[in-house]
């Protein structure tokens, strides 16, 4: 299997050539130690769990902040494996730790130690308020041979890159759409890939008109700019990667210029040589935690008051999963959601940030669309669950042959969403395909081995 | 469609079984489901087709009844629909095992009655087991082997099923509810649902863990209350390492148990996809379906305890559901003599997807006045407990 989310999302992700997990970080020797108990959780150390912890530590309460990775910074700030341990004084910083499940009462089944690992310790911990903040992983779209070795998450490309000083591929094309391509494109370069170019595939008068609402305030993207036109690398619009091919692993794709809709532009196609591929259209929220807790979900994302408070009592959420909105908005909802839980008074300096943020993020998402014209690149022979190899004609038959109308059934019926990841790969792409609203609901929301489940000792 | 003969209420498997069994003998029905058809209970179960965990009496023989009828159904709805009858269906037999010396007698007893009631129960050895299962605890005080158990997968049964009724001119419908049941001179006129009235001569209720709700809203109250269980999946595992059906002696004890405090024993089989499906727990919480950790933990002890090499097994995922559990364990079919035209066939706890072939085929028979192929009276609404 290749493709994977590189942030441990998708629990798929051995790399045979590279021999390592984009989302294991680094092995880590430190014993886990049994956590105390604070007055505040927060899952995700990205820049809004980080934010929100220094904002609860700062109103003087005492702070829990647990993640997965071994590093503060999440996948935006995610340190390189020699980078220096830079802790929060005052935060009870569990590493290595995932959060498998959640029962009533913001009661927290904790494992820490690498996932690999067999002997991690399991842990509870009951978090009298909670702030969830567990971000976004790539939304991956299916196309003919996005299943090959070779073919990447620009996530997870970005995570090698960054992680582990790991290229993908030497000849390496990035595509997709949304700002997060550059950065992907500047990382690969530091670690030595060609990149053949960057496929934007919406379009640069959509850019224009996000500018005016604050798009090209973002000092990183003139940056950017520099770092393509220094190394000559191509920046295309209207134009993405829309099939893959080679036997064992990648070898060349099929470019195709767009339509306004994203169908193909009949004669635009060309092929190109490449040894690795990064696909990212946009960001899926992980939203599994906070489902798991109860919080109510609308239009995609947790729903949250002014004070970041959602749907549950004690239960807050920060950054992406409130909306896809970049690690400035983030922060900004992280420190609301951490002054606001331990009981400070938010400034309006704060508020205004966040304000501007959701303005920012509102002209990303218009600029940055998927567009329902993904589905004409798909033959019916095309993978759509990478884990359970469930290709577009199964899903179609589970729909028309067998009377499937809701996400159980339908999986039950192709087994689409059923392997490693539980649908979170291919979940939007298949309720987009079928018209069946995607379950998030997911209760073990990591997976957990059943000798673990069998030491755990309930507190 | 014109008017339907009969509204099957519930798109279960035990209510797709009922259409499918009315269809084929001429009757139109239309076929309603509150939710998605085929997603409640039919979609939290194993697929267990079972008759080693049955105690001789009426369950067994409608068991019994099951095991034989399904393959033939089976095979009758392949020559019809093609394919899309393909349900999974593995007839790979289970294997009960007491784990420790003073469960071995019960066990040894339970299985020569089963034999008297004509159950193929081999009682083997040890050695036996681990053949049968290599990677089988070595903690075996005895076991016993059932060929007759079988496994399908419950979803694409029950879409089978769908699929033959629709075949046949009748018609399937989600996300419709029913709240009542409107009566004219005693007998069943129409079935009310939440927008529209339904006109109908019979109406059956085969709403599982809700046909008690539903039978309140009809105004011919029958006790069928909820029953929690919850299932481990693992990741996929290398084939074979889990062959059969293989539980612990003491889940005969947990099925027949009516108590609400949880129950559970361990009950590990392997499906087609590679995963490994661990139940097994009943409780009585209503409809409460929180996640309960340590019901997983019990689960996760009792299997690894039966299997160690599970130890290192992934579980990707849990699903639960609710059982339609009924005080005295047997299932309902039949005709309500307080309300004529209303029917009941549910109450059939955690073996629904055994016991609909037959359930489905007896309550045909009872509607059309064929004669019944197992005893219909232990089953009645008014049975004496």
């Amino acid at each position: 299997m290749s493709f994977f989310c590189g942030i441990g999302v998708c629990h798929g992700c051995v790399q045979p050539p590279l021999t390592v997990r984009a989302c294991q970080h680094i092995p880590d020797a430190t014993p886990a130690a049994i956590p105390h108990a604070t007055d505040i959780v927060v899952v995700g150390a990205g820049p809004a769990g980080v934010a929100a912890a220094k904002a609860a530590a700062a109103h003087g309460a005492s702070v829990t902040l647990i993640d997965s990775a071994p590093l503060l910074g999440g996948q935006y700030g995610r340190q390189a494996v020699d980078s220096p341990y830079v802790g929060i004084p005052g935060v009870q910083h569990l590493p290595n730790t995932v959060v498998w499940a959640v029962e009533p009462g913001n009661r927290l089944h904790l494992l820490s130690g690498p996932l690999d690992a067999p002997n991690r310790v399991a842990s509870v911990i009951n978090a009298e308020n909670l702030i969830l903040a567990t971000g976004a992983y790539d939304r991956a779209i299916p196309f003919p041979g996005w299943d090959l070795p070779g073919v990447h998450t620009a996530g997870a490309a970005q995570a090698l890159a960054k992680g582990k000083r790991l290229a993908v591929g030497k000849r390496v094309l990035i595509a997709g759409t949304g700002p997060f391509l550059l950065p992907v494109a500047e990382s690969l370069v530091n670690v030595g890939s060609r990149v053949l170019g960057v496929l934007e595939a919406n379009s640069p008068t959509r850019w224009a008109r996000g500018a005016r609402t604050g798009l090209h305030k973002i000092p990183e993207l003139a940056k950017y700019a520099a770092v393509l036109a220094k190394n000559r690398i191509p920046y295309r619009t209207k134009r993405t990667v829309i099939a893959a091919h080679g036997a064992e692993r990648v070898t060349s794709v099929t470019t195709a210029k767009l339509d306004g809709d994203w169908r193909v532009i009949p004669g635009s196609e060309r092929r190109v040589e490449v040894d690795a591929v990064c696909v990212g259209f946009g960001f899926v929220p992980q939203l599994d935690l906070a489902v798991a807790s109860g919080c109510v979900v609308a239009n995609g994302f947790v729903r949250v008051d002014s004070g970041q408070r959602t749907s549950v009592a004690g239960v807050f959420a920060a950054g992406e999963i409130t909306g896809i909105g970049g690690a400035d908005l983030a922060a900004a909802e992280g420190e609301v959601a951490g002054t606001v839980a331990a009981g400070g008074t938010v400034s309006r300096e704060a508020l205004r940030r966040v304000h501007k943020g959701r303005m920012f993020a509102e002209a990303l998402a218009k600029a940055h669309p998927v567009r329902p014209g993904w589905r004409t690149w798909l033959t019916p022979d095309t993978i759509i669950c990478r884990c359970e190899r469930v290709d577009h004609e199964a899903l179609r038959e589970a729909v028309d042959l067998r009377g499937a109308t809701d996400s159980r059934t339908l999986k039950l019926t192709s087994r689409v969403g059923l392997g490693r990841c539980q649908g979170r790969m291919c979940g939007r792409a298949v309720a987009e395909l079928t018209g069946i609203p995607e379950s998030v609901r997911r209760p073990i929301v990591a997976p957990v081995r059943l000798g673990e489940l069998c030491e755990g000792n309930p507190a | 469609m014109a008017h339907p003969d009969v509204v099957v209420v519930g798109a279960g498997v035990i209510g797709a079984a009922c259409a499918e069994a009315l269809t084929a003998r001429g009757v139109s029905v239309l076929v309603l489901d509150r939710g998605a058809p085929a997603s409640g209970t039919t979609a939290s179960g194993e697929g267990n087709v079972l008759v080693s965990d049955k105690e001789p009496g009426p369950e067994l023989v409608l068991a019994q009844a099951s095991r034989r009828r399904w393959p033939t159904l089976l095979a009758e709805l392949r020559e019809e629909l093609g394919p899309v009858a393909e349900v999974e269906w593995e007839p790979k037999g289970g294997l009960v095992v007491a784990t420790t010396s003073v469960a071995a007698q019960p066990l040894a007893d339970f299985a020569a009655a089963q034999r008297g009631a004509g159950v193929d129960a081999r009682a083997i050895t040890a050695s036996d087991a681990a053949h049968l299962e290599p990677h089988l605890t070595k903690e075996i005080a005895a076991a016993v082997h059932y060929p007759e158990d079988a496994q399908l997968q419950p979803v694409l049964a029950t879409t089978t099923l769908l699929a033959a009724v629709r075949k046949r001119g009748s018609e399937v419908r989600g996300a419709v509810e029913a709240v009542g049941i409107e009566r004219h001179g005693g007998s069943v006129k129409a079935l009310r649902t939440r927008h529209s009235t339904i006109p109908c001569s019979a109406v059956i209720n085969a709403c599982g863990p809700w046909s008690g709700t539903f039978s309140r809203a009809a105004g011919a109250p029958i006790d069928i209350q909820p029953r929690r269980g919850v299932v481990l999946v693992t990741a996929p595992l290398p084939t074979n390492t889990v062959r059969h059906k293989v539980y612990d002696a003491d889940y005969v004890g947990a099925v027949a148990s009516g108590e609400a405090d949880l129950q559970t024993s361990a009950v590990v089989e392997s499906t087609q996809a590679g995963t490994v499906l661990i139940g097994s727990s009943r409780q009585r919480v209503g409809f409460d379906d929180s996640m309960r950790v340590d019901v997983l933990r019990e689960l996760a002890r009792k299997a690894v305890r039966l299997f160690p090499i599970l130890a290192d097994a992934q579980i990707m995922r849990s699903y639960g559901g609710f059982r339609p559990y009924a005080p005295d364990h047997l299932p309902i079919i039949g005709e309500d003599h307080r309300l004529p035209g209303l029917w009941h066939a549910t109450g059939h706890e955690g073996a629904g997807i055994g016991l609909a072939a037959a359930t489905g085929q007896l309550l045909a028979e009872l509607f059309t006045g064929q004669a019944p192929h197992v005893d219909p009276e232990p089953f009645r609404v008014d049975r004496r407990p």
